[in-house]
């Protein structure tokens, strides 16, 4: 008969659980992305779509943010200009430390259909991008999952907490 | 037949020298004119014959032809509800043509729409300056020579576009 007692199995009662804190840390960043409110084309659409009731982006605690102080996350919903591409990189560097860069659609990730001089051809070549999430534009399906694959990949960083209170590099995993 | 509108009728009084080709095409007629007085020609157009709204300033670049520029200007006259097509000649060499900003305000920009992404410099204009790309772009992206996929791109299957 081996050990039965509450204190061996449970040994901090009911209302403690217990965690490293790199998982807490990183269980707490992918159940509250804040993305930027911020669309270029017809993804924007789309997003705008992913956002609103039917969807419900807000079931993972993804909620737009109006400003990129209070945003880790942008996601690139449309054709990045050349003219446009300074204001992105602006937006982008006043997003505070960490942040996650999602590229939605053909045109964000390669420049699409739009091979031509005014178009970047995708956002990768400025941003440093997580997620690609192909279609024209992809459903909104296609973007819910394309933001899972985020959070799984947030859940998969190390050293979260860390290096918030200044001790090494944050390490993101690869692919 | 265009040689019966009204306008032209007019213009051919006024500016017989002028008029290169007149041409009718589905209702709509087109008057090519040559450059140097296109001034007194819109003035001539907007104050006698009532042409009192430009639509629209844009430009053809015709590659490999001479002249290879036509600017176009479409007017529409809001008391007689018609319109007229205006097309002046721009040669490669000397490209520059007077601004009809002073005319129509609504030029202003369209001339510099037109400036921007053919390189027609438009005389006397009050400020021709990029409208559309960026100030430090190079090149104007509309003329039938600037690569498809911009200058610093290597050509897909050696073709401009």
């Amino acid at each position: 008969m081996g050990v039965d007692h509450p204190l061996v199995d449970n040994p901090l009662g009911d209302n403690i659980i217990t965690a490293s804190l790199d998982g807490l840390v990183n269980w707490a960043r992918k159940s509250s992305i804040w993305p930027m409110t911020f669309g270029l084309a017809c993804c924007a659409i789309e997003m705008m779509a992913t956002g609103a009731s039917h969807n419900d982006l807000d079931r993972f605690g993804i909620i737009f943010r109006a400003s990129p102080r209070q945003s880790d996350c942008i996601i690139i919903a449309g054709t990045v200009t050349k003219k446009m591409l300074p204001i992105i990189k602006v937006v982008y560097e006043q997003m505070p430390e960490p942040k996650w860069v999602v590229a939605m659609g053909a045109c964000a990730c390669s420049g699409g259909i739009f091979d031509t001089y005014s178009v970047v051809q995708g956002i990768d070549e400025a941003l440093p991008v997580d997620v690609y999430i192909p279609g024209c534009p992809p459903r909104p399906e296609a973007l819910l999952f394309g933001l899972i694959k985020l959070q799984e990949k947030i859940m998969r960083e190390r050293n979260s907490f860390g290096s918030t209170i200044g001790l090494g590099e944050r390490f993101e995993p690869a692919a | 037949m265009a040689e019966n509108n009204r306008a032209v009728v007019k213009l051919k009084e006024r500016f017989a020298a002028d008029i290169v080709a007149v041409k009718k095409f589905r209702g709509e007629v087109t008057v090519t004119v040559k450059k140097e007085n296109i001034v007194e020609i819109c003035s001539f157009l907007k104050t006698a014959l009532a042409y009192n709204m430009l639509t629209d300033v844009t430009a053809v670049d015709y590659l490999g032809q001479e002249p290879r520029f036509l600017v176009v200007y479409n007017l529409y006259s809001i008391p007689n509800k018609d319109r007229l097509r205006v097309k002046a000649q721009v040669d490669e060499s000397a490209c520059t043509i007077d601004t009809v900003s002073n005319v129509w305000s609504s030029a202003d920009w369209l001339e510099r729409e037109v400036y921007d992404l053919f390189g027609i410099i438009f005389n006397n204009h009050p400020d021709l300056r990029r409208i559309l790309m960026t100030d430090d772009w190079v090149g104007h992206p509309l003329r039938k020579d600037y690569p498809l996929q911009g200058p610093d791109r290597e050509p897909y299957k050696n073709r401009l576009s």
